[in-house]
């Protein structure tokens, strides 16, 4: 059954037709990569999914539940976390203070306390720094922080949009990696990439977007052997 | 010594007007320059209340707190909040048409002459008289420093307190958060003017006549000590305030610079922006990429 299905999304700015009838689903324990060039439309995708964008038209359903009336504030204790693209972690604010504000809907000390665990399990660097200002934290830690504090409500799904997004490779592979762990923790995961190499080599299913539509969808395995894929995409 | 006291004292009225500006900037981005009206119409409540048979100064200042937060409340409400998203130059021409509406409105139902506010005087102190310190002057800057403490502790400890700060650093993650912010700015509003009303108590022990222009000289100073403390930064607030407080008294202190007080007091918001615009402990953002 699908946990999140998206059908015939539209979305415009002003007069510009950026998201032009897109549907998709994703399913319980699945990882989904969105890929496609810059300006495609994959963050606004995800935007829209979590509130931030009013869609002109279109369904948005998480576990049955219409978000496109949904307010943004009220989406995240419905089980779906989003780690923005560039971070958008709280500079000022200690790694801790961030933390803690990713908990912000749960009153439950004890289930805190436990997300505070499995976060700091997966990202040991951010238990070490607890009280380092974010700001000063470097590029890839960052990130673990933002992902940290998008699980600190022990999301249902994990929406990810551009982790790999100025990181040097070992940071990127550090981040897939905990992705596949939190996958298989039993987190499904809604991920958006540029980089579709990494993408497509840890995802169920793909779809691949260009200029507000999908063109292609299917098995990452199968997508990563694709002609046309490979061309636009890969770089072979 | 007295000057400095008498300084600090102003200091805390200024220091109280311009968390109240600092705040709102700092999480709804905008300057709210209807915030010194918000003091006037918290004297005009007092006065209200005084006026009454039997006064009792602390219904009046609970009753100016009351019609202070709730005023704020509303103008966020019906003036600001249906120009989320407008240019800022259109937001701030509207907190300029609310001062102007405010004042016109306590001119109207009060009229233009000052009114005496009756039995708002604090019993004096002999010890402190001898030395030329006023009660007045003692009791604000106390009373001025523990609001402070407890407004920083808020905003520290509570989880209101926390979504406050991520509002005012990223709206949009704040809301991925589960954050609603628009309560958020509600909030602030409501706390920015209940800090207002106490400001116009304070004013009213100094000077104790309530005017439709009462709040705009205040207002304004304010704004200067929340730019020179570094806007969006509350302790700079707190500084901010002090230190205009005390360079007020000083200049008026002293009989040859006393007429330029005000000058100088402007001069030297000209001289902080263009020596560092983001003021004493404005923002330097520490960003690492």
């Amino acid at each position: 059954m699908a946990m999140l299905k998206i059908e015939n999304l539209q979305v415009y700015y002003g007069f510009i037709n950026a998201i032009k009838g897109v549907s998709f689903e994703v399913n319980e324990g699945e990882i989904i990569a969105l890929i496609g060039a810059n300006g495609a439309g994959k963050t606004t995708i995800l935007h829209t999914v979590t509130g931030l964008i009013t869609p002109k038209s279109g369904k948005i359903e998480f576990e049955g539940i219409n978000l496109v009336k949904t307010p943004a504030h009220k989406i995240v204790s419905l089980g779906m976390s989003h780690v923005p693209e560039g971070r958008r972690i709280f500079q000022q604010l200690s790694v801790y203070d961030n933390l803690r504000l990713g908990a912000f809907t749960l009153t439950d000390k004890k289930q805190i306390e436990k997300n505070f665990e499995y976060v700091y399990h997966h990202f040991p660097v951010l238990a070490e720094r607890k009280k380092q200002i974010a700001g000063t934290l470097s590029g890839g830690e960052q990130q673990m922080l933002a992902m940290g504090r998008a699980l600190m409500t022990n999301p249902k799904m994990l929406l990810m949009d551009e982790p790999s997004m100025g990181l040097s490779p070992i940071f990127v592979n550090e981040i897939f990696h905990i992705i596949g762990e939190v996958s298989r923790d039993g987190t499904t995961v809604l991920l958006v990439e540029q980089n579709a190499k990494k993408a497509l080599s840890i995802a169920d299913r793909a779809y691949v977007l260009e200029a507000g539509r999908i063109s292609l969808e299917g098995k990452a395995s199968d997508l990563i052997n694709d002609e046309n894929v490979k061309k636009a995409y890969l770089g072979e | 010594m007295i000057t400095l006291i008498d300084g600090l004292s102003l200091g805390s009225i200024y220091a109280l007007i311009a968390l109240g500006y600092t705040m709102v900037y700092g999480i709804a981005k905008m300057l709210n320059f209807a915030h010194g009206d918000i003091i006037m119409v918290g004297a005009y409540a007092i006065y209200v209340a005084m006026s009454f048979a039997n006064p009792n100064p602390v219904i009046a200042l609970i009753s100016s707190i009351i019609v202070c937060t709730l005023l704020g409340v509303f103008v966020e409400k019906f003036a600001y909040k249906p120009l989320r998203g407008a240019s800022p130059l259109a937001v701030l021409i509207t907190a300029i048409g609310v001062s102007y509406f405010l004042q016109s409105v306590a001119q109207i139902v009060f009229g233009s002459q000052p009114k005496p506010v009756s039995g708002w005087k604090l019993p004096k102190i002999e010890f402190l008289n001898q030395f030329g310190i006023t009660t007045g002057a003692v009791v604000t800057l106390i009373a001025g420093i523990l609001i402070m403490v407890a407004l920083t502790l808020f905003i520290n400890i509570t989880r209101t307190g926390s979504a406050m700060l991520a509002v005012s650093e990223d709206k949009g993650a704040a809301k991925l958060m589960g954050i609603n912010v628009n309560k958020i700015i509600t909030i602030t509003f409501a706390i920015g003017s209940a800090l207002a009303s106490f400001a116009s108590m304070f004013y009213l022990l100094q000077i104790p006549n309530a005017e439709p222009t009462l709040g705009a000289m205040p207002g304004i100073k304010a704004f200067t000590a929340a730019v020179i403390g570094g806007i969006g930064s509350i302790p700079g607030a707190m500084l901010g305030g002090m230190v205009l407080g005390v360079i007020e008294k000083i200049c008026l202190s002293i009989e040859v610079i006393s007429p330029y007080t005000t000058a100088i007091e402007f001069s030297l918001l000209i001289l902080i922006l263009l020596v560092k615009p983001t003021g004493f402990l404005g923002r330097t953002t520490k960003e690492k990429v």
